[in-house]
């Protein structure tokens, strides 16, 4: 598992360029899918059909859905000297770019730098540039183009029980839905599993992936925030806690059902949880909830720290109860009495 | 000359059945069909030469423009008014107006600098200060002319200034418009459609609407977008530069252009030897940001014309960036006849 976390945690894939990440994750995936596919916006949408049709009825559509892309930079503007300026793709912090790296879809790897500041407390991202180490503008420009993205330069460290690494939000996700996707087999109705594109730019993938599906259900899993450091601000959430279960954040008040069905599955298998309310974030659930007549969502967190630095990190044991509380709703949900839900 | 009179046609948000009115009749001799949606939108339709089988294209330009609204009428017969879409009340102090469907001329009045008091110099004007003379004596007088809800546009001529520049008010999204109005001319293997959104400026609010009726394999959305390139802006602050040709734009803060539709619009410009530039900035909304999420998604692009001081009574552009960006938009549409859609 941690393999496959760290292969997914240092791929590219900042919104709006999946295309890499897409590559590596169908190639985990497609084994276990009867059907993959992409859809315009570019998010993979896996299809596993049931062991048995459903009885009489028309088979039901159950959603899963993790995002695959990660926050990171693109290159607005590029001087004569060869310093791109950048926009944030996604919520970033100018603070936590300082000494940073970035790298780009063809690696092509720069360093951040500012101009002359009287107030560290002054920076911002227009106070800042990128040095890919070229002399003028002509050598920048054969290595990058405006409109190019790039993601934080930042390997993958295993600390043991924790880990740490950049894009765990999503890509610990990505890792949790493969993993579930490998351990069950649903016996009636479908589950599409989609690895969505640009959540980080406001859920734009998962909205016409969802379209698409036209699912009866909608589970996203996706990181949440944490509330266990020095003097941090209260919050439910504690790495190591086990699977965080959302009740609410600013995109989506989670199903009752849903929720319900989900503390119910963690209760009878005994699988560790918390139950979250996150004040700011949304997650694709939000999206996924409002397609069409509305679709019944919820969402399964990971408690990760220090969320959109490339520094983020999360706890195995929390990763591991993710994974078995997403395939045992899989497993609820698709059973004959389609969790008191389908 | 038609862009002139799309810039001094009156249309603030929820009030465009006069630049509806122009529009329609401009283009009914030749177009195969044209419906006005339930909420304003005016979507035109130029049948392709493969028929069914053949693919939708969707150009869209809303039709809105932004300006004030009367909320309000005092004693003295004065307007008190509202901003529709983003104004800075500072841009507006002593400008002419048109007031209503009828472009009643009105004046939005200042204080004499005889009666400011030093405090006053040193205050930014804010929109609840500011009220509209249109000569009525009083109240009485002033509600036969205009009622609450009116519109009020800018009372702006537009005309070449100096050296192959216009000006003129509403370049965004009157240019966006005329490119339309030129492209529906031509007839392509793909059936066209050329949606006029309503209510761009006060949140996107008309796009969505259109795409859904439409559902077209592509959308390229022409837009009017920011030129600040004067004075001590920094050259990567300069969003755009007129002169330099029609903005490609990659990305904005409500959208995610194709990468596929900006490289082709890429290949046409250079192929064609039309300028063109790349917008320098990520900020600002447009139609894109509603017609890709429209169902499971379409295909979506931006190209902007450069638009010094917009937002404002008056705004400059480039005579030769306007025929470029016609231009290039037509000859995108040629592509995808030739190469067929990038997506």
């Amino acid at each position: 598992m941690k393999d496959l976390v760290k292969k997914l945690s240092e791929s590219f894939g900042p919104s709006g360029s999946e295309d890499q990440i897409r590559q590596i994750i169908r190639s985990e995936v497609e084994q276990y899918a009867d059907e993959v596919r992409v859809d315009s916006m570019g998010s993979l949408i896996c299809r596993v059909a049931p062991k048995a049709a459903a009885p009489g009825a028309a088979a039901k559509r159950i959603m899963v859905d993790a995002h695959m892309d990660e926050i990171g930079i693109v290159v607005s503007y590029i001087d004569d000297k060869g310093f791109l300026r950048f926009s944030p793709v996604g919520g970033l912090n100018p603070h936590v770019l300082l000494g940073q790296r970035v790298v780009f879809g063809n690696g092509v790897v720069g360093v951040f730098g500012t101009e002359k500041l009287d107030d560290i407390k002054d920076l911002k991202f227009d106070k800042m540039f990128i040095d890919i180490g070229a002399r003028d503008r002509a050598e920048a420009q054969a290595k990058v183009r405006v409109g190019d993205a790039a993601v934080m330069l930042a390997s993958f460290a295993d600390m043991g029980c924790r880990v740490s690494g950049k894009a765990m939000d999503d890509r610990i996700a990505c890792a949790v839905v493969i993993e579930a996707m490998r351990r069950s087999r649903p016996k009636l109705h479908e589950v599409y599993y989609v690895f969505a594109v640009q959540e980080e730019l406001g859920l734009r993938g998962a909205r016409t992936a969802a379209y698409g599906i036209n699912p009866d259900v909608g589970i996203a899993v996706d990181v949440t925030l944490w509330g266990d450091t020095p003097e941090h601000a209260p919050f439910n959430v504690s790495l190591g806690g086990g699977a965080a279960i959302k009740a609410k954040d600013s995109s989506l008040i989670a199903h009752p059902a849903v929720k319900n069905l989900m503390i119910d599955t963690a209760e009878k298998n005994g699988i560790p949880y918390q139950l979250e309310v996150l004040e700011r974030g949304g997650t694709d659930a939000g999206a996924i909830a409002l397609t069409r007549e509305g679709v019944p969502s919820g969402t399964i967190s990971i408690p990760c720290r220090y969320v959109h630095t490339p520094a983020e990190m999360v706890d195995m044991g929390d990763v591991d109860a993710c994974v078995r509380l997403l395939a045992a709703m899989v497993e609820e949900l698709a059973s004959p009495a389609g969790g008191g839900i389908l | 000359m038609l862009l002139a009179k799309l810039s001094e046609a009156g249309g603030i948000s929820g009030q465009e059945a006069e630049v509806r009115q122009l529009i329609r009749s401009e283009i009914t001799p030749y177009v195969d069909e044209i419906k006005i949606d339930p909420i304003g939108n005016l979507i035109a339709l130029k049948r392709g030469r493969k028929g069914a089988e053949g693919k939708r294209v969707m150009l869209a330009a809303h039709m809105d423009e932004v300006g004030l609204m009367v909320v309000g009428i005092n004693s003295d017969g004065l307007l008190h008014l509202a901003a529709s879409g983003g104004v800075d009340p500072r841009v507006l102090v002593s400008k002419l107006v048109y007031v209503g469907a009828d472009h009643r001329p009105g004046v939005i009045g200042s204080k004499p600098i005889h009666l400011l008091k030093a405090a006053d110099m040193d205050r930014s004007t804010d929109m609840d200060s500011l009220y509209v003379d249109i000569g009525a004596k009083n109240k009485e007088d002033a509600e036969k002319l205009v009622k609450l809800g009116d519109q009020i546009i800018f009372a702006t001529k537009c005309e070449p200034l100096g050296e192959g520049f216009l000006k003129g008010k509403a370049m965004d999204d009157r240019v966006g418009c005329y490119a339309i109005i030129e492209a529906l001319r031509k007839q392509h293997d793909f059936d066209l459609y050329g949606a006029f959104t309503v209510q761009e400026e006060v949140g996107l609010r008309g796009a969505g609407v259109a795409a859904y009726q439409v559902k077209p394999d592509l959308a390229l959305v022409l837009e009017g977008t920011t030129a600040h390139d004067v004075t001590e802006t920094p050259e990567h602050g300069r969003s755009t530069v007129p002169g330099q040709g029609p903005a490609i734009v990659y990305r904005d803060s409500s959208w995610v252009g194709d990468p596929r539709i900006v490289d082709r619009l890429i290949e046409t410009a250079e192929t064609a030897g039309v300028p063109y530039q790349i917008k320098r900035t990520v900020t600002g909304g447009t139609d894109a940001g509603r017609i890709g999420p429209t169902e499971s998604g379409v295909p979506v692009a931006v190209v902007s014309m450069p638009c010094r001081y917009i937002h404002s009574p008056v705004s400059v552009i480039c005579a030769d960036d306007l025929n470029n960006y016609v231009k290039l938009a037509g000859l995108f549409l040629d592509s995808l006849d030739e190469r067929g859609l990038p997506v």
